[in-house]
C-alpha cells in the first residue's frame, strides 16, 4: 500500500466560537480520489477551509499530517507551496490584476521556495499553453483580471485551470460543482480527470452525487454534524443519490456525547 | 486585532541626513528676510516688489482651517526661509557640485554626474533652497527648450517670467500660495517653444536637508502652441522628529494645441508611527490650458508628509480644451490627507477626467475633494469623476467630497465612487496559491492603482509601484 499523503486524525475545529468540525478522522494515499459528501452545514466547507488554513477557523483539538509533517504548523502560502491547492467555492476577485500576472506570480513563488528560478513572462506563456493543451482549454481568461466579472461558471472553470498550472500533488475540491449547469460540469470535470495520476491525490467536496458521475472517486465518505458517519466506494455516492442523508443521521445522532 | 491589522513600524528609506556647511537664515519672517532672500538670489527690483506685495497680502491673511486634518499650530517665526549648501556650484560645470551633494542624489537614485546620469531624462536637482545641478542643458538649448532653475530663470529670461508668473496662481490666491511668493526660493522654469515635442523628459528631485527650515519651490512650466512637454517630479526629506513645511506653487500654462503632463512621486517624510515628524506638504498646483484644444494632465503618486493639503487643478479657458488629474494617495500610521483637484470649465466643449485612489492604512486619514465647475459660457463640458478608496484595517477612515457646481444645462457629469476593504479573505486566498501576505496587499493595492499608474512616464512606473509597496509596508501581518 501506498503510504499516506494526509492522516487527520479526530480532528476538532470551531469558527467564532461554535464546534464545528467534531473530530474528523481520514487518511488518503497518494493518487486516490476521496469524496466528500454531505448535507449543507455538515463541515465539508469547514474541512476544506482548516485543511488550506483559513485564519477564521480555530482548531481545538486533533492533527493533520502531510507527507508526515504537521500540517497545522504549516502557514497557509507554506502549505499551498508544499502542494496543497484549495479550489474554492467562492473564489474572490482582485481588481487590474490579470490572471496572467497574478497565475505567474504564483507559480513564481511556488518555484522559488523549491530552489527553482523563477520563469519570466515569455517563458510561464509556454508553461502556460502547455497545460491549457492538457485541459483542452483556450487562454481566453488569462487577460482578464482575477475573477472580476466572471460568471458563476467561469469562476470554477479559473480554480480549476490555476490546479492545472500550479500542479499541486494534493487538490481539495470546495463544491465547484455548485451553480454549474450539466456542460460546465462536464467540462470542469474532464479537466479534473486529465490532471489525476499516481502522483497526485483529490479531495472532492460536494453535496451531489452527480459530480462523482463524472469524476469517479476511489472512497466516499459521509459528514454530517462534524463526524464522518459512513465511508464506502463509490456506491455509497449511488446509494446517497437514492436515499437522501436521513438514513445516516441516526448513526450520527448514536455518535454523539450528550 | 486580526493579522491584517498588525502594525510595524515601516522604514523610510530616505532618512539620512547630509553632513553640509549650509548657509542658514535665521529662523523669522519680515521683509527684511525677503529682501535678503532676493538679495541673495541676486534678483531684479522688480522680483523683490512682487514678493513684498505679496507678503503684505499675506499678512492679512489666515491660515485655511476647512480641510479635513489635524495640526498644531504652524509658527512661522519659528522657520528658517533660506537654506543653502555653501560654495554654490557654477551650474555649467558639474565638476564644481560638491561631492557630497553628487552622493546624496546618487543614494536618492537620481545621479546627477555625467557617466551616470538617467538617459531620456533631464534632472533640475533642488537641494534645501537652491538647484544644485540641471542636466542635459546644452542638449535641451539645442531645440529651443529652456530648462534651469527659477531664480537663474529671473535673471535671465525675465520677460518670460514677468509675462506668465503668478498668472495661474495669483500672489493672492490662497494664504500658503501667498506665503510661497513671499518668500520661493528655488525651483524649476521649463519653457517649451513653438511646435517643440521636448525630447527629454524633464524632472526636478527635491530634496529638504537642513532642520527648522521650510521649503519654497516654484515652479513655471510654459507650452507654447503645438509643443509637447512631460515633467515629473520628485522629492524626499530626512527622518526627524519635527515637522517641517512644505509650501510650493505650480504654475503650468499650455497654448493652443500643447500638452503638458505632469507627474508627481511625493515622498517627503511621513512621521513615524506614532505620527511624530513629518512633512506639511501644502501645495498649490494648477495649470492654465490657454490655448484652444490644449491639454493638460496631472498625475500624483502622493505617499509621504505627515499632511498633505493639495489640489491640483486645470482651468480649461480654451475651446476643447481637456483637462486630466490621476491620483494615488496613500496614509498609513498617522499620515493624513485631503487631496483632489479642480477643474474649471469656461470654453467650449472642454472635457475633464478625474481618477482618485485613496488608500488608508493604520491609522491614516485620506480625504478626496474636488470640485467640478462648469462655467456658463462652457457649451457642450463634461467630466467623468471616479473616486475610489481601499481601506486596510480597521482604524483608518477614508471620506470624499466632491462639489459639483454646474451653470450650464449643456454639460454632461458622471460620477462613480467606491469604498472596498483588503479583506481576510482576498490575502487569504493569494496566500493559498503560495503568495506571501505582503506580495497579497501589494499585488492587490497595485491592481487597486493601475488606471493611474498607466498614466505614469515608463521610467517612473516602476519605482511608483516600489514605493507603495514599501509606504504599506507593516500594514498587513
Amino acid at each position: 500500500m501506498t503510504p499516506p499523503m494526509l492522516e487527520i486524525t479526530d480532528l476538532h475545529a470551531s469558527v467564532e466560537g461554535n464546534e464545528i468540525l467534531r473530530g474528523v478522522s481520514l487518511t488518503v494515499r497518494t493518487g486516490e480520489v476521496h469524496a466528500i459528501m454531505g448535507p449543507n452545514g455538515s463541515g465539508k466547507s469547514t474541512l476544506a477551509q482548516v485543511l488550506a488554513g483559513h485564519p477564521a477557523y480555530a482548531v481545538t483539538a486533533g492533527s493533520v499530517r502531510y507527507d508526515g509533517k504537521d500540517l497545522l504548523d504549516m502557514d497557509p502560502e507554506e502549505r499551498a507551496r508544499e502542494g496543497i491547492f484549495l479550489a474554492f467555492q467562492y473564489p474572490v476577485s482582485i481588481r487590474g490584476i490579470t490572471n496572467s500576472y497574478f497565475l505567474r506570480s504564483a507559480v513564481n513563488a511556488i518555484r522559488k521556495h523549491k530552489g527553482l528560478d523563477e520563469l519570466d513572462p515569455l517563458d510561464f506563456l509556454q508553461v502556460l499553453e502547455d497545460k491549457l493543451k492538457v485541459i483542452g482549454w483556450d487562454d481566453s481568461l488569462m487577460n482578464r483580471a482575477v475573477n472580476e466579472g466572471f460568471s458563476g461558471g467561469e469562476k470554477k472553470r479559473n480554480e480549476i485551470l490555476q490546479l492545472a498550472v500550479l500542479e499541486p500533488r494534493l487538490s481539495i475540491l470546495d463544491e465547484t460543482d455548485s451553480g454549474l449547469d450539466i456542460d460546465a460540469l462536464k467540462t470542469v470535470a474532464e479537466a479534473v480527470n486529465k490532471l489525476r495520476g499516481p502522483d497526485r491525490s483529490f479531495i472532492v467536496v460536494t453535496h451531489y452525487q452527480r459530480l462523482l458521475n463524472y469524476i469517479v472517486p476511489d472512497h466516499v465518505h459521509v459528514l454530517a454534524e462534524g463526524r464522518i458517519v459512513k465511508s464506502g466506494g463509490k456506491a455509497l455516492a449511488l446509494a446517497l443519490e437514492e436515499k437522501g442523508y436521513d438514513w445516516l443521521k441516526p448513526a450520527a445522532a448514536a455518535g454523539t456525547t450528550a | 486585532m486580526t493579522s491584517i491589522e498588525t502594525q510595524v513600524l515601516q522604514p523610510y528609506k530616505y532618512g539620512f541626513t547630509t553632513d553640509i556647511d549650509a548657509d542658514i537664515v535665521p529662523p523669522g519672517l519680515s521683509e527684511d528676510v525677503i529682501r535678503l532672500i532676493s538679495t541673495k538670489k541676486g534678483e531684479p527690483e522688480w522680483m523683490l516688489e512682487w514678493r513684498l506685495k505679496a507678503y503684505r497680502h499675506w499678512l492679512t491673511m489666515r491660515e485655511p482651517t476647512w480641510a479635513n486634518v489635524k495640526y498644531g499650530p504652524i509658527d512661522y517665526q519659528a522657520i528658517s526661509y533660506y537654506a543653502a549648501p555653501k560654495q554654490l556650484p557654477k551650474l555649467d560645470s558639474l565638476d564644481q557640485v560638491d561631492p557630497k551633494l553628487l552622493e546624496t542624489f546618487d543614494k536618492l537614485g537620481i545621479p546627477i554626474a555625467e557617466q551616470k546620469r538617467l538617459s531620456g531624462v533631464a534632472v533640475d536637482a533642488v537641494f534645501d533652497s537652491v538647484s544644485v545641478a540641471t542636466t542635459f542643458r546644452a542638449e535641451l538649448a539645442k531645440h529651443g527648450v529652456i530648462f534651469c532653475p527659477m531664480s537663474e530663470a529671473i535673471r535671465e529670461h525675465p520677460d518670460l517670467v514677468k509675462q506668465y508668473l503668478g498668472t495661474v496662481v495669483p500672489t493672492n490666491d490662497n494664504f500658503f500660495a501667498a506665503l510661497n511668493s513671499a518668500v520661493f526660493t528655488d525651483g524649476s522654469f521649463a519653457f517649451i517653444p513653438k511646435g517643440v515635442r521636448c525630447p527629454l523628459e524633464l524632472s526636478t528631485y527635491f530634496r529638504i536637508n537642513a532642520s527648522s527650515t521650510g521649503q519654497f519651490e516654484r515652479t513655471l512650466i510654459i507650452a507654447e502652441d503645438g509643443s509637447h512637454v512631460s515633467y515629473l517630479e520628485g522629492c524626499s526629506a530626512p527622518t526627524r522628529d519635527e515637522n517641517q513645511l512644505h509650501a510650493a506653487v505650480v504654475e503650468l500654462v499650455a497654448l493652443d494645441n500643447a500638452q503638458i503632463k505632469y507627474s508627481t512621486i511625493q515622498n517627503w517624510y511621513p512621521g513615524d508611527e506614532a505620527g511624530k515628524g513629518g512633512i506639511y506638504n501644502f501645495v498649490t498646483k494648477r495649470g492654465a490650458c490657454r490655448g484652444k484644444n490644449s491639454k493638460i494632465s496631472w498625475t500624483q503618486v502622493e505617499t509621504g508628509s505627515a499632511i498633505t493639503w493639495k489640489y491640483p487643478g486645470c482651468l480649461l479657458q480654451g475651446d476643447g480644451s481637456i483637462g486630466e488629474f490621476y491620483s494615488v494617495a496613500v496614509t498609513n500610521h498617522r499620515q493624513q490627507a485631503d487631496t483632489g483637484t479642480k477643474m474649471i470649465h469656461i470654453g467650449k466643449n472642454t472635457k475633464s477626467t478625474i481618477v482618485s485612489k485613496g488608500i488608508s492604512a493604520g491609522h491614516g486619514q485620506n480625504t478626496y475633494r474636488g470640485l467640478v465647475k462648469i462655467m456658463k459660457g462652457a457649451d457642450g463640458a463634461r467630466n467623468y469623476s471616479q473616486c475610489d478608496s481601499m481601506l486596510i484595517g480597521s482604524e483608518c477612515g477614508a471620506h470624499t467630497f466632491p462639489y459639483i457646481d454646474v451653470r450650464n444645462s449643456t454639460a454632461i457629469m458622471e460620477h462613480e465612487a467606491s469604498t472596498s476593504k483588503i479583506g481576510e479573505d482576498q490575502i487569504f486566498y493569494c496566500k493559498q496559491r503560495g503568495l506571501s501576505a505582503e506580495d497579497a496587499v501589494s499585488m492587490i493595492v497595485n491592481g487597486f492603482c493601475k488606471e493611474v499608474f498607466k498614466e505614469l512616464p515608463m521610467e517612473f512606473a516602476v519605482e511608483a509601484q516600489n514605493l507603495l509597496g514599501i509606504s504599506l509596508e507593516g500594514s498587513v501581518g
